[in-house]
């Protein structure tokens, strides 16, 4: 039931900032701070309940939750939550306290319905993370899909359309085919069993021919890796990412294309664990060519929001390689990455989007030795742009380094390849670093500092990022019981 | 058992159809072109009703109660644009009512 | 004692964490004070645990105390342990007691700077990172320190960063080390996989008995250990960052840059010489990397003209020696050689630097000259430096810990030779440049007023390293002239004793080959520079000496090589893909639905008439087909 509301509460609290938005703008901030609070604290609780219970054999759920929706189709309200699930949860509030948070001062116009949009994407992420029945699951990644396009399209820069556009049409895409994948697959169930149904344990005992079931696998696969995203799929992103409003770009960065890596994980592998087998050797290699390839177009960026979102597109292809690697230790260090790269690399957004308010430009070019008239913000982005290359001490090298590591025992020569794309990191992350904070400054003017809004949120953020990265057990611990149970299955 | 040749009687009907086609097809006048809509309406109401005298079955005549009903109401709604058409635009020129181009 | 040794690392991140939150707010004397007192701190808890380690020995030769688990997972499980035997011991102690010193001389050095608080900042970070790395008692947290001073080289060299020149060094420091960084990261995945652990003491244990001798798999995990090591240690053919690194503040080159950090891949190599020693392949390419190294980097160091930079290429060289040393399996000689050579080298660093501030910031030699009368002091000190890394006989720490590896490198083990004298012609090298410096910087005329003289606590810190670089070397004498060897007594605890070939010459005559070739060295740096100065003169007229100057200069040209070889087509390929190769298939897909539209709506003309005729032809097409089919 607290996942029910964890939903509801989110879905209210944004059309009461919508109701809200017409008489007081001030009132709509707090009405989502304090709803995204209190889903905060419901997860927290959630967390401290189940924390250390590594479930090996039978169940790893701890709450499952089902009622009847439209019974006739065989479609319930089936929630449930596992490690991996808590784990995102736990990410979605935090991340999103932190985008109320940074959209504070910037968002000015139609406040209400902007507060609504991202209250109910928001919402869609987590019915995505907790739902069990594959048509909610489609559901909620409706949900998360129409008010996020609404929030690049109506408060994005200039470019925003088109980037809308380019989102809707890339996901929706996908959506399509992962449509078409459950009906097939609910049909399959249908005819084997007699009984209509979209329930996940329903259809984890579907066994539909191993050539259908690749065709099946691969509808749900190309949903998820647009989202991920995997180079060839990856267009929508850099655009989406650099028009969006910094609260935006925090959303897709840090939990939108978790989404893809979570419905991998806990659909396509245990759904067809042998077809996913079969095309684990082709995912790596798309995963490699994603590191490599991202990294070399970040390296070229002059725009500083499409280089981070190209890092994105390398850092998630270390998570197709973890995931198909089927390593207990690789599968760890998905979950790591996954929720360590929301950290870092929304944290970069969020600094891109305040160097953006203050200079006015998102071109490289144009910014230098930020450093000197903003020496608070420059130790910050140093810790983020190394945890952004691997570096040990932060979260993302515990996460890249055990893929890393748990890939080796598969794959040898990927593996190798993908540790260069700790020098590409390198290499681009330092350029970042270079060119907007370091270097003669360009403009005489006077730029403030950190205000003490922003200095809460990169503070927390960089405890955040420390914290996993010297002791990312909790975590880890977490979601033992969900990975071991997943790779003893395949 | 029927008087007439039904053939002969769907043939003056598909005369008729094809008459208002052209005429559909040729004339520029609104006004003109809903006349022979109503002479492609006619035509086919009158193949309704051979058809349903040769199977010796009320549904022919039934259907041609319908269409002459269609028929009156959309004469009226019809006749009703047209008058708005010519008050709005001053012309009753098909072709050069346009503005439903792309 | 040993129940404290977390303090060690954690004072200098305390201070780290003080001057880095708070720095803006602190007056200068607190800054300095929290700077320069976490690190001392640390070197007296060093000081006293190796009082304590040094009378009573641990029973199974280590202190171990762990801290919390890191990660575990699988069969994989580190935790952050700390760890000190007679190896770490060492490193520690010159990492915290060098880094003491240079940290009192920075408070002068660096008092008019701006971000006084970022650079003591920054150093005492560095400070920690680097005790953790020799502290560690698992690779994974070894690696950690490893990158973490990586971190703090690049930040301390690219220090004032309004300066497009030294981030570029800074990052091609990163960079460079990078490359060797990930070679390591690639050795420790092929480590594990096949030992199952990667926790320091059981890989020690484990290896011999896992591999069978000369497997492929041994050797590959050697080299690529053996990688990292010369990414950060500045060995053939990533040695190209070194120089450049310079640009940072002297005292960061000092700590960092000769003493502590470019040993690091020494430390390793030493650390892990159980899997080295399984390995006779890597053993050898290490030695010849030493060797080779030494002897470019000597080479480029005869022709430098920025006082830095000569100090920069004789550091490359000197662990060079270490490598050589390290290769031929002299494992003390390497680690004693790493001793003195913190001591004298951090002290050339550290008058250079006081020379350059008083001078205005000159780094050119040939504008300095003259400064043995005006700057007695530095001179004596740089003398002392000199000395030793000339290897002076008998006089000079330098000497004791090189004629080591000399005679190791002709009858240890793996020695040849061809080693020996390539190391000798090093040692050639090495005091002909030396002599030159000296000569140009303190002897001639005055060429630049002197603005401003070092204060004590600049002063201080060079006289105790100068102290040092004297009587660092007799610890440790060689076997045939007196029975004391303290040293290696302390060190062969972990490292194995090095072993001789059969029918050697004499050590002794090694020993005056040695001595001898230092002194001809001297020798002749005196004659071109003192002596003979037209002989210079008359060469500087030939092209074909000039030409083979600059390609010296130049550090053999190996960036301009790699600047070929890497990162022009790297930039080059990321140039032309910059908007992204797929998106122009997408944005094709996007344009040719539009042209279909465009197309399309031709027919979406508004005429009436045109839209019945289509209705028509579809009628007719449909009824055709009807009848057809």
């Amino acid at each position: 039931m607290i996942l029910v509301w964890m939903i509801s509460i989110l879905l209210t609290g944004g059309l009461l900032c919508w109701l809200a938005g017409r008489r007081n703008n001030e009132l709509v901030k707090w009405i989502a701070l304090l709803t995204l609070l209190v889903d905060f604290v419901l997860v927290g609780n959630l967390w401290f309940q189940h924390q250390g219970v590594v479930t090996s054999g039978a169940s790893t759920w701890f709450i499952d939750y089902k009622i009847n929706w439209i019974p006739s189709f065989g479609i319930s309200f089936h929630v449930a939550a596992d490690g991996l699930s808590a784990v995102m949860l736990a990410l979605t509030f935090f991340l999103g306290i932190l985008s109320v948070l940074c959209s504070w001062n910037e968002i000015t116009q139609r406040t209400g319905f902007y507060y609504f949009n991202l209250l109910w994407t928001l919402a869609g992420i987590t019915g995505v993370f907790v739902a069990l029945d594959l048509f909610l699951f489609y559901f909620f990644w409706e949900v998360m899909l129409v008010p996020m396009y609404f929030l690049i399209a109506i408060w994005g820069d200039k470019n925003r359309r088109y980037a809308a556009y380019k989102f809707f049409i890339f996901t929706q895409a996908g959506g399509l085919l992962m449509l078409i994948s459950i009906l097939t697959l609910y049909f399959i169930h249908a005819s084997q069993t007699g009984t209509y149904s979209y329930d996940y344990f329903d259809l984890l005992n579907t066994k539909p021919e191993p050539s259908t079931a690749k065709w099946i696998m691969m509808g749900f696969m190309i949903a998820f890796v647009i989202k991920l995203p995997v180079v060839p799929f990856h267009n929508w992103l850099p655009d989406a990412h650099s028009e969006a409003p910094t609260a935006g770009s925090l959303i897709l960065a840090g939990l939108l294309l978790k989404t893809g890596a979570y419905g991998i994980i806990r659909f396509v592998l245990p759904l067809f664990p042998q077809a996913s087998a079969e095309i684990a050797w082709w995912a790596m290699l798309f995963g490699v060519i994603g590191i490599i390839y991202g990294a070399m177009l970040a390296f070229a960026q002059t725009d500083v929001k499409r280089l981070i979102a190209y890092t994105s597109v390398s850092h998630m292809g270390f998570v197709l390689l973890g995931i198909f690697a089927f390593r207990e230790m690789a599968m760890q260090g998905v979950v790591m990455q996954m929720v360590t790269h929301g950290i870092s690399t929304g944290a970069l957004f969020v600094l891109a989007g305040m160097i953006k308010e203050r200079l006015h430009t998102r071109d490289i070019g144009q910014m230098g030795g930020l450093w000197t008239s903003m020496p608070a913000m420059g130790g910050v982005a140093m810790v983020f742009t190394m945890a952004s290359l691997g570096l040990p001490a932060l979260g993302n090298f515990v996460a890249e380094f055990l893929i890393l590591m748990g890939t080796f025992f598969v794959n040898v020569p990927f593996t190798v390849i993908a540790t260069l794309g700790l020098v590409f990191s390198a290499l681009y992350s330092l350029r970042l670093m270079q060119k907007v904070f370091m270097g003669p400054p360009k403009e005489e003017k006077h730029l403030k500092d950190f205000s003490t809004r922003e200095l809460i949120i990169m503070a927390v953020l960089s405890i955040s990022i420390v914290f996993l990265g010297l002791y990312p057990q909790p975590v880890m611990d977490m979601v033992k019981g969900v990975v071991l149970h997943l790779t003893m299955r395949s | 058992m029927s008087f007439y040749n039904s053939q002969a009687v769907l043939i003056v009907a598909a005369i008729l159809f094809v008459l208002g086609l052209i005429g559909v097809l040729t004339r520029k006048n609104i006004i003109f072109i809903l006349i022979s809509i109503e002479v492609m309406l006619n035509a086919a109401g009158l193949a309704f009703v051979a058809a349903g005298s040769r199977w010796g079955q009320p549904d022919g005549q039934v259907m041609f109660l319908f269409i002459l009903a269609m028929a009156a109401s959309e004469v009226s709604v019809g006749l009703a644009l047209v008058m708005q058409t010519y008050h709005q635009h001053k012309t009753l020129d098909a072709e050069k009512l346009r503005a439903l181009r792309d | 004692m040993h129940q404290y040794l977390f303090l060690i690392p954690a004072l200098p991140l305390a201070g780290f964490l003080l001057l880095s939150l708070g720095g803006r707010h602190l007056s200068r004397k607190i800054i300095a004070w929290i700077g320069v007192g976490s690190v001392s701190a640390a070197a007296i808890f060093t000081i006293i645990l190796g009082l304590q380690f040094l009378q009573a020995p641990p029973p199974e030769g280590s202190y171990t105390q762990t801290l919390w688990q890191w990660m575990s997972t699988e069969n994989f499980s580190c935790a952050i342990n700390l760890r000190v035997d007679a190896l770490s011991l060492v490193f520690l102690f010159i990492i915290t007691f060098v880094g003491a010193l240079i940290h009192i001389y920075s408070s002068a050095f660096m008092r008019h700077d701006r971000d006084y608080a970022r650079f003591f900042a920054s150093m005492n970070l560095f400070v920690c990172a680097m005790l953790l790395l020799v502290l560690a008692d698992n690779l994974v947290l070894m690696y950690l320190g490893w990158e973490g001073v990586g971190l703090c080289s690049y930040l301390l060299i690219g220090f004032w960063y309004e300066t497009p020149a030294n981030c570029h060094a800074a990052n091609k420091a990163f960079y460079v080390t990078r490359i060797g960084d990930t070679a390591m990261a690639i050795g420790l995945f092929l480590l594990f996989k096949e030992l199952g652990t990667l926790n320091i003491p059981e890989i020690l244990q484990q290896a011999p008995q896992h591999f069978t001798a000369a497997s492929p798999n041994i050797t590959l995990i050697a080299l690529l250990l053996l990688a990292g090591g010369m990414g950060k240690s500045a060995q053939l053919p990533l040695q190209t960052w070194l120089p450049d690194a310079m640009a940072g503040p002297s005292p960061v080159s000092a700590l960092i840059h000769a003493a502590t950090m470019v040993t690091a891949g020494v430390y390793l190599i030493a650390r892990m010489h159980v899997v080295f020693q399984l390995s006779p392949v890597a053993m050898d390419v290490t030695a010849i990397v030493g060797a080779l190294t030494l002897f470019i980097a000597g080479c480029s160091a005869l022709v430098q003209t920025d006082i830095k930079r000569i100090l920069a290429y004789s550091t490359i060289s000197q662990i060079g020696y270490m490598f050589l040393a390290l290769g031929v399996g002299a494992w003390s000689a390497a680690i004693f050689h790493f001793f003195t050579h913190a001591f004298f080298k951090a002290l050339l660093f550290l008058a250079a630097g006081a020379i350059i501030e008083s001078l205005h910031h000159e780094h050119d030699i040939f504008k300095m000259g003259g400064l043995r009368k005006k700057m007695p002091l530095v001179f004596w000190t740089f003398l002392a430096g000199a000395a030793a890394l000339a290897a002076l006989p008998l006089i000079s720490a330098g000497f004791f810990s090189k004629d080591q590896i000399l005679w190791y490198a002709w009858s240890a083990g793996n020695g040849s030779p061809m080693l020996w004298f390539v190391a000798l012609a090093g040692a050639f090298i090495t005091a002909f440049y030396t002599t030159r410096l000296m000569i140009v910087v303190f002897w001639g005329e005055m060429k630049t007023h002197i603005g401003e003289y070092p204060g004590r606590a600049m002063t201080i810190p060079l006289v105790i390293l100068a102290i040092l670089s004297v009587i660092a070397g007799f610890i440790e004498w060689p076997h045939n002239m007196v029975h004391l060897t303290l040293f290696s007594d302390l060190v062969q605890k972990v490292l194995p004793a090095t072993m001789l070939q059969d029918d050697l010459p004499e050590e002794i005559v090694f020993q005056i080959i040695a001595a001898a070739t230092a002194l001809f060295g001297v020798y002749t740096g005196y004659v071109f520079y003192q002596g003979n100065k037209a002989l210079i003169e008359e060469w500087k007229q030939s092209s074909a000496l000039m030409q083979i100057r600059n390609f010296l200069f130049k550090g053999w040209a190996f960036d301009q090589l790699y600047d070929a070889l890497f990162v022009r087509p790297f930039k080059f390929l990321t140039r032309i893909n910059k908007s992204d190769l797929f998106d122009k298939l997408y944005n094709g897909i996007a344009l040719v639905s539009r042209r279909l539209n465009q197309l399309f709506s031709i027919s979406q003309n508004g005429s009436l008439r045109w839209y019945i005729v289509g209705v028509l032809i579809g009628i007719i097409f449909i009824l055709t087909l009807q009848l057809m089919l």
